[in-house]
């Protein structure tokens, strides 16, 4: 070592060599390459065997994927809408799941286990309970046995009939008619809001019950304002997670790769960042002024 | 006598509130209801594909069977698992994953170490970068990290001394070797971001006995830091190992002669050519069974630490 030296400068050296690695993939793998991605969306990309070559084309392909693509802005307003509808859901899905898997009771163990199972099971490759054409002849063939037991329309006409707005009624039954896609979405989210939970400190209950608060209030004026920090994390998470099962991205990938059109695919691309970066800036902003930070 | 005392007291006051006691009562019943019928909803279609997985098809048909085979077969494994070419593809995607989970592992605990307790100048900025990257959609990655890796040239070295564009590292492990060394894998940031919160909550003290009794830092972080950050590692890798093996992405876009079960999963449905849709289902099911098998073992293994290092993972902070 060096002498002269302090501890905390040896320190700050060190810590500089750990995060190289992780650097020089930040820099080759990630600032080169979306700096790339960019450029190509202007320029005209040709790949060869031997190479590839770029000539610069401007805004021709932004131009074509908004005025000329037959399907890229239905693909992207379907995207943003199912993104929108399903934030709320898998938010406060995640929540009610995680505090009822903290409370105590005989089974929790497996009861965690099994809600967590759906964060290991690639849902975009397996036909579970999709309406795919394979589960639909197991449907016709095993009498419809799939799905009967999970529709809503007792809970639809009994909500209408007690004076629920319209829209409401077809959100909430549309949510539970999807409960499989929700709670197959949320499993992250349960587990950092049950990691929330985990650290409000027992003394605030504690004192809440000498109180002579309920359960309810309790839930409403010490676990929901404790955890409503992660509200946010998880909304954040919800966007990036809707990367991995969205039409868009398949709608990308077959651009690229099927039509063989490199720089339509990256200008594709660079739309849905920006789209989804304006979502989540308002997002973030909005929930934000109303998060509250204990310390 | 003082503990017979309080719990005759409790019995009197129990006995004195029966509305309480009902109240009680009854949210423990709702509560039953809610979590029994939601782990049903998600237990269900599981046991579903199992049952189809042992019918023939006969049993298909059959409206008297439901869940128990009359005719229990093997067949629909024999055929998904040759359809599959299942030893081969389950090698290659348990390479593959268990190479990535390791190197995962090893390059975001650096680097999250590094930015939880040697500060430097810049390296909070460098940590919102990190966690800033998972943001990044990776279809916006994927041409040039395709190309890159198509005509792959570290720096123009590697042109200097072969003289073309670079050599082809498509249709090997490079790409997946270097993604994921360097902390560039499938959310890399989320796991450093879950590895910095938890050695942020280790005691400082524990890190500064290590220094005092002559440890030097790297040796304080592989002897004190690591094995006291268990929780992390277990949820870390299970989640890096799950997603390798369920990534469609990746495989797909890097690999074309290296067959992994997640790429030939969905063309299987194409491959097996059959006019009998019916027995087509049957055979896909049961190749999906074959694929999240793995998992589920994997998570029967690992449930135990993983759900209760859920709560101490720190991934709140």
């Amino acid at each position: 070592m060096r002498k002269g030296l302090t501890m905390s400068q040896k320190k700050s050296w060190i810590g500089v060599m750990f995060v190289v690695p992780w650097f020089l993939g930040f820099v080759f793998l990630f600032v080169i390459p979306l700096y790339e991605s960019l450029v190509y969306s202007f320029n005209n990309l040709t790949v060869a065997l031997s190479g590839f070559d770029t000539k610069f084309a401007g805004l021709k392909f932004y131009q074509e994927i908004f005025y000329k693509h037959p399907t890229f802005n239905r693909v992207l307003m379907d995207s943003i809408v199912s993104l929108l509808v399903n934030i709320p859901s898998i938010v406060i899905f995640s929540l009610f799941a995680a505090s009822l898997l903290n409370q105590k009771f005989r089974g929790r163990v497996l009861a965690r286990a099994i809600f967590f199972l759906p964060v290991l099971l690639a849902t975009n490759l397996l036909s579970i309970e999709q309406s795919s054409d394979l589960a639909s002849v197991a449907q016709t063939v095993t009498g419809g046995v799939d799905g009967a037991g999970l529709t809503s329309s007792e809970l639809e006409t009994l909500m209408l009939q007690s004076g629920f707005g319209n829209e409401l009624t077809s959100y909430i039954t549309g949510s539970v008619n999807r409960i499989y896609e929700i709670i197959s979405h949320s499993g992250v989210q349960i587990l950092v809001f049950l990691a929330g939970l985990q650290s409000v400190s027992p003394s605030l209950y504690e004192a809440a019950k000498i109180e002579g608060a309920t359960g309810y209030e309790a839930f409403w004026k010490i676990t929901f304002p404790m955890v409503s920090p992660l509200i946010l994390t998880n909304i954040v998470y919800t966007v990036i997670d809707s990367y991995n099962y969205n039409k868009l991205s398949v709608l990308i990938n077959e651009t690229a790769f099927k039509a063989l059109n490199f720089s339509l695919s990256a200008a594709m691309s660079w739309v849905y960042f920006i789209v989804t970066s304006i979502i989540l800036l308002i997002l973030v902003r909005a929930v934000s002024t109303k998060v509250f930070y204990h310390d | 006598m003082v503990m017979n005392k309080r719990a005759a007291y409790v019995r009197l006051a129990r006995e004195k509130q029966p509305l309480l006691k009902m109240q009680n009562w009854a949210w423990i019943l709702v509560r039953a209801i809610l979590i029994i019928g939601l782990c049903f909803v998600i237990i269900y279609p599981l046991f579903f594909k199992i049952s189809i997985a042992f019918k023939d098809r006969v049993d298909m048909l059959d409206p008297t069977v439901l869940w128990l085979p009359k005719h229990f077969t093997l067949d629909n494994f024999k055929f998904a698992a040759s359809t599959l070419h299942y030893a081969d593809t389950f090698f290659n995607s348990l390479l593959i994953s268990v190479m990535t989970t390791v190197l995962q592992v090893i390059s975001c605990s650096l680097a999250a170490f590094g930015f939880a307790r040697l500060k430097f100048k810049g390296s909070g900025v460098l940590f919102a970068l990190a966690v800033f990257t998972i943001v990044v959609p990776s279809q916006t990655l994927m041409i040039p990290t395709y190309l890159n890796y198509r005509f792959f040239d570290f720096g123009g070295l590697i042109g200097l001394f072969t003289g073309g564009n670079g050599v082809n590292l498509l249709d090997s492990y490079w790409p997946f070797i270097l993604q994921s060394a360097m902390g560039m894998g499938i959310k890399s940031g989320l796991f450093i971001f879950i590895f910095r919160q938890f050695f942020r909550g280790i005691p400082k003290e524990l890190e500064e006995a290590a220094y005092m009794d002559g440890c030097g830092i790297l040796q304080t972080f592989y002897r004190v830091m690591l094995p006291n950050a268990v929780p992390a590692i277990v949820t870390v890798s299970l989640f890096s190992f799950v997603w390798m093996w369920n990534d469609n992405y990746y495989v797909s876009l890097l690999l074309t002669r290296i067959k992994v079960l997640s790429t030939m999963l969905p063309t299987m449905w194409t491959a097996t050519q059959f006019e009998d849709g019916l027995y087509a289902y049957m055979i896909k099911n049961t190749g999906e069974l074959l694929f999240i098998a793995p998992i589920i073992v994997l998570y029967v293994i690992l449930q135990r630490y993983f759900v209760e290092s859920v709560e101490r993972t720190g991934i709140v902070g």
